[in-house]
């Protein structure tokens, strides 16, 4: 959909430049002309949003990194070393720890908008396969984060993942060694997990730029799940449409974020990780960041420690097959009524098993956790397969201009 | 704890352990021998990998403690109610320190909770304006009445003490110079109190926890309220240990010596124990976030930019979309 670039440099110097190195082409085609279909909402924010949160996580990672210490003594003293001492070290620390929940937020909203409106679909397969990878890498590297504060809740949630490798049978013990440096959680592996951590963010940055190159490839679906037909009559450019419409769903966001900052800044953690690591003293009830929390809720659920890290593994995996678990032919979900109520089923479910997952475990939660662990499997290896086979859809619009113009001025923006 | 005493509390702990039923939620008075021992003061459902045995020695080792005899089972099913909800001034969207509170706080750390918790602080951070806002001179004198170890040995090579200054780190409680040495003798560590307030919660539970985050009714105080109530919390006549508000009602600390009077107030607040308790309390949350103050009054010039900022990007993208309707 990119094209060929119509960059005409307007300077000598630029047309210079631009002979030998196409970049300001490549950067006017893909963010000023670039089409996108006029009638996106405020669900299509959440890709700018998220290019903002990775620097951001970037940038004031990289500054706590110069004040941090990786060592297993010293690591909990450093934190509130920045905390105190380091100017506004307070301000670059709890942006980066709510940092990390915006991020998941903003992933959140923008893998469910593609759930939604079947942004999976062809011939977007490949660009969802890349999505699933970032969505992977952000969870190894929000997990290794938080293991570097070295308080309780670092200390054991490290412990415990850490250990489901030791479910893999035959060398799963020497795995979970192997990943350690040590024959436990110690100062070996919050050295390793230190390093990663830094290393995998730019590993995101790198699939992110595949993301996106895959987007322009293909363009970006739509609420209505109709390919753009007309460029003149479906799209509008991204400059200023898009950019504008991002820039003040960005701003909106960073309210939020803003809100989690200054004053609610430790509302997401757990008090516990202000006691520093302790090996001998097993937190009562050790729970992960709640952006994890569905997941650890289907791995307790599993009484076999190996099926249960498999159905942990699997949940996410799952995701990279919907392309094709998916078999029905109409992307948006405006036009598939029985979809659309199993979508907010399957919304609810995943809350349900994200509040479960930081409940302690009895017979009811344990019973409610396997009940809603077997809801969120069916979804994909049940539901999504069937449905397309079976249910009646709506007629869809004949072009995006139409939805536009069938609805109206005021309807083509729902979300204000 | 249960390196020292395991032993010698053997048969003791037996005893409990029959007489409470190895159910009992009270076998939280857990083996640490740190600083910061979190879940010592939670229940410990979950097997530790200290071993299940592990508990059972550190509850034992509470009862030689307190003189008295074993709690009865009435006494660890009793109810567990949560932490009444204060006023602090700190909470909400402008809230502050109290620097008088926080004055008086610190006499009351300095005096009573300071002869074994250990506050890992410099003397020169009391000086801070938000916070208890000592003058200068006066954290002079004060770290002048400290013997603080030198960092370095002198030149023959002997590790020396000299008088504090208002730099170095407030010292270890004397009679306690590590966390080993306070665990033999109250079966776990005394924590240190620098993050202690941010370290402690209960569970609020749903809805409540949704409603806690939002603007206006937010509730972030959940560290001091549960410090508080374990200060007030003392109500049994004859155990020092029992405490209502604390998971399991068995706490390793004893009832600390904050009776009415016993900590003379100079500014006219009356010397009780709930203010006691409220002013360390407050001490001890300055003490975990002392940049309380500067964060909020950053967040409101960044609050007010946000919203106007977002306001206007919002007219300039209807102006722009407004055109190709």
């Amino acid at each position: 959909m990119s094209g060929s670039s119509t960059y005409v440099p307007k300077s000598a110097v630029g047309r210079w430049f631009e002979s030998r190195l196409p970049i300001m082409g490549l950067v006017h085609s893909s963010f000023i002309v670039y089409p996108t279909p006029r009638n996106l909402n405020y669900m299509w924010t959440f890709g700018a949003i998220l290019s903002f949160m990775l620097v951001a996580q970037i940038v004031t990672g990289v500054i706590l990194a110069m004040h941090y210490t990786p060592e297993s003594t010293m690591a909990f003293s450093s934190v509130e070393h920045i905390m105190r001492d380091v100017n506004y070290g307070w301000l670059f620390r709890y942006l980066h720890s709510n940092g990390a929940s915006m991020f998941f937020f903003a992933v959140y909203m923008h893998i469910f908008r593609g759930l939604y409106y079947g942004s999976y679909k062809a011939p977007r397969e490949v660009l969802w396969i890349l999505g699933v990878i970032i969505y992977l890498l952000m969870m190894a590297t929000a997990f290794m984060g938080y293991v570097l504060p070295w308080g309780q809740m670092s200390f054991w949630g490290a412990t415990v993942i850490t250990n489901l490798f030791s479910a893999i049978p035959l060398v799963g013990k020497s795995v979970s060694i192997w990943l350690w440096g040590a024959y436990a959680v110690d100062n070996a592996t919050l050295n390793r997990f230190f390093s990663l951590h830094y290393l995998l963010p730019f590993m995101i940055a790198g699939v992110v730029g595949l993301h996106v190159w895959a987007l322009h490839v293909v363009g970006q679906n739509n609420p209505d799940g109709v390919e753009v037909k007309n460029v003149e009559r479906d799209t509008v450019a991204f400059t200023p449409y898009a950019t504008l419409k991002d820039a003040f769903g960005l701003a909106v966001f960073l309210i939020l974020y803003a809100w989690f900052v200054f004053y609610i800044p430790n509302y997401l953690g757990d008090a516990d990780n202000y006691n520093n690591a302790n090996p001998l003293v097993t937190p009562a009830h050790i729970v992960p960041e709640w952006y994890l929390l569905p997941f650890y809720a289907i791995l307790r659920a599993i009484p076999n420690k190996l099926i249960g890290v498999i159905c942990l593994f699997g949940a996410i995996a799952l995701l990279a097959f919907l392309p094709w678990l998916d078999t029905s032919p109409v992307k948006s979900a405006k036009y598939r009524p029985v979809f659309r109520v199993f979508f907010w089923v399957f919304v609810a479910v995943c809350l349900g098993l994200g509040w479960l997952g930081s409940q302690e475990v009895n017979d009811s939660t344990t019973l409610a956790a396997r009940l809603l662990a077997f809801c969120y499997f069916a979804f994909f290896l049940i539901v999504l397969p069937l449905l397309g086979l079976f249910e009646k859809t709506k007629p869809l619009p004949i072009s995006i201009a139409d939805a536009v113009l069938a609805k109206g001025a005021p309807a083509a923006q729902p979300a204000e | 704890m249960i390196r020292f005493k395991k032993t010698a509390l053997a048969p003791a702990t037996l005893a409990l352990l029959l007489a409470l039923g190895a159910a009992s939620r009270a076998d939280d008075a857990a083996p640490a021998a740190t600083p910061a021992a979190p879940s010592a003061e939670k229940p410990a459902p979950a097997a530790a990998p200290a071993t299940a045995a592990a508990p059972t020695p550190a509850k034992a080792a509470a009862a030689p403690n307190t003189g008295e005899t074993a709690p009865t089972d009435v006494d660890a099913d009793a109810e567990q109610p949560s932490p009444p909800r204060q006023h602090w001034s700190f909470s909400g969207l402008f809230g502050t320190y109290d620097q008088a509170q926080l004055q008086r706080g610190f006499k009351v750390y300095r005096e009573v909770c300071s002869t074994c918790h250990r506050l890992s602080i410099p003397f020169r951070t009391l000086e801070d304006p938000s916070g208890p806002g000592f003058s200068e001179a006066q954290i002079k004198a004060l770290a002048a009445t400290y013997q603080v170890t030198n960092d370095s040995p002198n030149d023959k090579g002997e590790i020396f003490k000299r008088p504090g200054i208002p730099s170095d780190i407030i010292p270890p409680p004397e009679a306690y110079p590590n966390p080993e040495a306070a665990a033999a003798t109250f079966g776990k560590a005394p924590p240190d109190m620098w993050v202690l307030a941010k370290a402690r919660k209960y569970e609020r539970g749903f809805p409540w926890f949704i409603f806690d985050a939002l603007p206006f009714v937010q509730y972030q105080e959940v560290g001091a309220d549960y410090v508080d109530a374990i200060l007030n919390g003392y109500t049994h006549p004859k155990d020092p240990n029992w405490n209502l508000y604390f998971p399991g009602h068995k706490i390793a600390m004893p009832q600390p010596p904050i009776s009415d009077g016993a900590v003379e107030y100079t500014d006219g607040t009356p010397a009780k124990t709930a203010n006691y308790a409220q002013d360390v309390t407050a001490f001890l949350a300055w003490a975990a976030e002392p940049t309380l103050a500067e964060r909020k009054k950053i967040g409101l010039r960044v609050m007010v930019f946000l919203i106007i900022f977002a306001g206007l990007l919002y007219f300039t993208k209807r102006r722009v979309w407004d055109k190709i309707h």
